[in-house]
């Protein structure tokens, strides 16, 4: 099964990568309200059953691909 | 008195032999810890872990060394109240380890800060560098993550619990509370941003790092 994490740095945290890409969209005439720039991280795994997966690929978020006082994150079954 | 400072090496370390050096510099016996491996805990009287960009900081600062053989060594280590330091990417380890509070971020400017710096004691840490409160050093930066982040409660629980040990004098990076180094609660592992291995003699600009060395002894 193939898994995604969804990271994104937390509302409150100052996010410097997606401040600058808002600035240099709105340089370029786009005319957008927010941006903000996380992390994508696909895992594939020999697990057949949904909910072990997604349990399982939780439980690697919540040890290291996140870090809970600066990021939140969801998963989402890929296939 | 066993005076071996053990120094940590992942790969992309790069403060590694600047560390060695002033260690060596103030006789007393540097020892490498290579990552992959668990280390002795009477082979060495403190661990330092140097600056660099462990795993080409990949995921996130010091996320993929915090989980090393090591750094299991050194949680260890800790846990006992034996003495350990992290700069610059070291700290960042340390907090990824949870060994330390907080997180540190990219520069609130996005840029790369190379310079000289005046940092203020907050308070002592009873093993690393000078201990009398409001005393003041000078020290090199050179980070381009370095914005130590906690929310507001966790920054009254550190200040209130003692545990902010250094703060810059000028606002560098955005840091909350201009923090540039904290400690655990025991005061035992201390981390900073700024480097003392880089203020060792005169010609390097300052000597204001020998005592984070001298001051185990």
């Amino acid at each position: 099964m193939k898994i995604a994490v969804k990271i994104l740095p937390r509302r409150e945290v100052l996010d410097t990568q997606g401040r600058a890409v808002e600035q240099a969209l709105n340089s370029q005439n786009h005319s957008i309200t927010s941006c903000r720039v996380g992390k994508y991280v696909e895992v594939v795994l020999n697990e057949a059953d949904r909910e072990m997966a997604l349990n399982k690929v939780r439980e690697m978020a919540e040890q290291l691909l996140h870090n809970p006082l600066t990021e939140t994150f969801q998963l989402e079954v890929v296939d | 008195m066993n005076k071996t400072i053990g120094v940590t090496r992942f790969p992309g370390t790069n403060c590694d032999f600047d560390v060695f050096e002033a260690i060596q510099s103030l006789d007393l016996t540097p020892k490498w810890l290579w990552y992959g491996d668990h280390f002795s805990f009477s082979d060495v009287t403190a661990v330092i872990i140097p600056g660099g960009f462990s795993y080409g900081d990949y995921l996130r600062c010091g996320a993929l060394a915090a989980k090393t053989p090591v750094m299991n060594s050194v949680r260890e280590f800790a846990q006992r109240g034996l003495p350990v330091l992290g700069i610059c990417n070291g700290f960042q380890i340390l907090c990824e380890s949870q060994l330390l509070p907080g997180t540190l971020l990219p520069n609130r400017d996005s840029r790369f800060i190379d310079q000289w710096v005046e940092l203020k004691l907050v308070n002592g840490c009873r093993r690393f560098g000078p201990e009398s409160k409001g005393v003041s050093v000078r020290l090199p930066v050179a980070h381009g993550d370095g914005r130590f982040y906690m929310d507001a409660d966790g920054q009254k629980r550190i200040e209130d619990r003692g545990q902010v040990w250094w703060s810059y004098q000028e606002d560098i990076n955005g840091s909350i509370g201009q923090i540039a180094g904290v400690m655990n609660e025991n005061k035992n592992v201390a981390g900073l941003m700024p480097h003392p291995e880089r203020a060792m003699t005169s010609w390097m600009g300052g000597t204001d790092g020998k005592s984070f060395f001298t001051s185990l002894f």
